[in-house]
């Protein structure tokens, strides 16, 4: 699963979507069971909103979410499937707890704002910023904190996910927690 | 393992657990805190198994850590409907033969673990969300997604963040027609689809000791469905005879301590409850199943990890029994094992199945992941006994599932529209 790990600046415009995006809605159990190809993966991203997306979306597009993004099952095909459609990061007032960790475990830039939603219209310009872990509307310049993330995972997110982090470092990412411990 | 920790008051199930499990048990990790925790055993399906397998291989990774441990299981679609299912099937049996891991083909996953494997104590990751399932015999049991399952593999061992602990307070007695599936229906329609996410529910009370463990495993299954992490049941002597009567030991008995901290407290008197049903889609509305209209009803499905159970197939063959399902509506019930299937055949339910006109299909998920075995058309209307109501769920998206219990479902199966089993009872 190789893609370039995320930029630490990210700029895109955003497609806005509502609270309880279940894992479903991002690709059916259908598609996804039937390849392991996550180029293939990503022609079925958002498929129960619009099945045309994976055909409107553009390389660095950001998503702006409601509470529960990602809700559901387990499926890593559905971070996957937004990651290779070529969305850079996902902004959303609340994750589902698999599909948050999933993100990370696959590299896929996911910051939890409470209170985005409500400041965001489709299209509108963002900012996603992974060194300060903080979002800004480029409009107007005004900044969010997204919810702190332990630092381990802010490095897998960095450096692109598990495979990359294994690679590069033979060992996974929690077990230096292990022995500061 | 510490006894100190395990004799400590002020610890929920889930932070006792995890304390007693990481460092050998040294240090409390309260909610909140992140812990790196050994796995006793760890599962993947057929829809995430293939990318797990993908995974391991590309991180680079020669063999996994524990063989005996590693259960691959293919039951979302078997068999194989179709080339490029049966082609991610032959990558799990090449998997399997190269790395000596576990293989079952045709029972579900949580069905086949809680009948054979998973035990009270241990600590179980799964790569199918419903993997809370084993929490009803008191076991930690969480989905995971594909890569970390390929850590797993890799390393025995995850992080968690220790969850906050909700705590349902069950009292009372069923009214006649009203079952487990009723209690969770119910808790949903309360804390919403989020309710539990990154919780773990602990689930007390009087009315416990008469849930069977299929009741226990019903309820845990579904808690899925408001996000949970953990649903626990503790052990207690209904657990102990299940797996006297299985003939296998638990590992650790683990009991929340009575002064522990619950982030929220909820009280269901279960005799206060109705036949309810929840749906469709993202409607997330819970009503009682008397409040329906004769909306004609296309296929009704009783099965899934949550109500495939023999217990559930008592029920439905006991509505079903001397009665015709209605012309224009079909009725599919699927087992959630290859033992649930055989007895079913075995004590005559199958035949009462059939009789009715239903159609009786072999161990699987079936029907409930819109890829084989049931499978909805456009703006058809679903009853089923599956988990989930998701728009698109089981085929096309303009099609609507509403859910329920099986007995809810049988009776709707009868009457073509969804009705209220009681009149049948």
């Amino acid at each position: 699963m190789s893609l370039p790990a995320p930029p630490t600046i990210i700029r895109g415009r955003t497609w806005v979507w509502p609270d309880d995006v279940n894992t479903d809605i991002i690709i059916p159990f259908r598609f996804k069971a039937r390849t392991n190809d996550p180029v293939e993966m990503a022609k079925y991203a958002m498929y129960g909103f619009d099945p045309e997306f994976y055909k409107k979306v553009k390389p660095g597009d950001l998503f702006v979410a409601g509470r529960n993004f990602g809700g559901g099952s387990s499926r890593e095909q559905a971070p996957v499937a937004i990651k290779y459609s070529g969305v850079a990061a996902v902004v959303a007032e609340s994750f589902a707890r698999i599909f948050y960790r999933n993100s990370f475990a696959i590299g896929l830039p996911t910051l939890e704002v409470p209170g985005i939603a409500k400041e965001v219209s489709q299209w509108d310009e963002m900012e996603v910023n992974l060194q300060y872990w903080t979002v800004k509307k480029v409009k107007d310049g005004k900044t969010f904190h997204a919810l702190p993330v332990p630092e381990f995972l802010r490095e897998l997110m960095r450096e692109g996910g598990l495979v990359e982090f294994y690679k590069k470092h033979k060992s996974f990412p929690w077990e230096r927690l292990q022995q500061l411990a | 393992m510490s006894q100190t920790i395990l004799n400590d008051d002020s610890l929920t199930f889930a932070e006792k657990i995890i304390s007693a499990k990481t460092d050998e048990g040294r240090k409390v990790h309260h909610a909140g805190e992140i812990a790196v925790l050994p796995a006793d055993m760890a599962m993947a399906q057929d829809s995430t198994g293939p990318l797990a397998i993908k995974v391991f291989r590309e991180m680079g990774v020669q063999k996994v850590w524990d063989p005996k441990r590693i259960h691959l299981v293919i039951d979302h679609s078997f068999p194989a409907p179709d080339e490029k299912v049966a082609n991610l099937h032959i990558l799990i049996r090449e998997f399997v033969k190269q790395q000596g891991v576990r293989l079952v083909e045709g029972s579900i996953s949580h069905q086949h673990l809680l009948e054979n494997h998973v035990v009270p104590g241990m600590v179980l990751f799964g790569a199918d969300s419903h993997t809370c399932q084993a929490g009803a015999i008191g076991a930690f049991a969480t989905g995971i997604g594909s890569s970390e399952m390929a850590a797993v593999w890799a390393s025995g061992k995850l992080w968690v963040r220790v969850p906050e602990s909700i705590k349902i307070n069950l009292t009372g007695q069923f009214k006649k027609g009203v079952y487990a599936r009723d209690i969770i229906t119910h808790f949903i329609g309360m804390v919403g689809e989020d309710g539990g996410n990154y919780k773990s529910l602990e689930w007390k009370g009087p009315a416990v000791r008469n849930l069977s463990i299929s009741s226990r495993a019903c309820i845990s299954n579904n808690s899925m469905e408001c996000g949970c992490k953990l649903s626990i049941f503790e052990v207690d002597p209904a657990t102990q005879d299940y797996f006297k009567m299985a003939n296998r030991k638990p590992m650790l008995e683990i009991h929340a301590g009575p002064k522990a901290h619950y982030k929220e407290e909820y009280e269901i008197d279960l005799g206060t409850l109705e036949p309810k049903v929840w749906g469709p889609g993202n409607e997330s509305k819970v009503r009682s199943a008397s409040e329906f209209g004769d909306d004609h009803l296309d296929e009704v499905f009783i099965g899934s990890s949550t109500n495939g159970r023999y217990e559930d197939l008592q029920v439905v063959g006991k509505i079903l029994k001397g009665h015709k399902i209605k012309a224009g509506t079909r009725c599919i019930i699927t087992p959630a094992s290859r033992n649930v299937f055989e007895r079913a055949i075995k004590d005559g339910l199958v035949e009462t199945f059939l009789e009715s006109g239903a159609v009786f299909t072999n161990a699987t998920c079936g029907a409930c992941v819109g890829t084989h075995l049931g499978v909805l058309g456009e703006n058809e209307t679903c009853l089923s006994t599956s988990p989930r109501n998701y728009v698109g769920r089981m085929g096309a998206s303009t099609a609507k599932i509403y859910l329920s219990s099986p007995a809810t479902a049988a009776a709707s199966a009868l009457e073509g529209h969804i009705a209220d089993p009681r009149s049948y009872l």
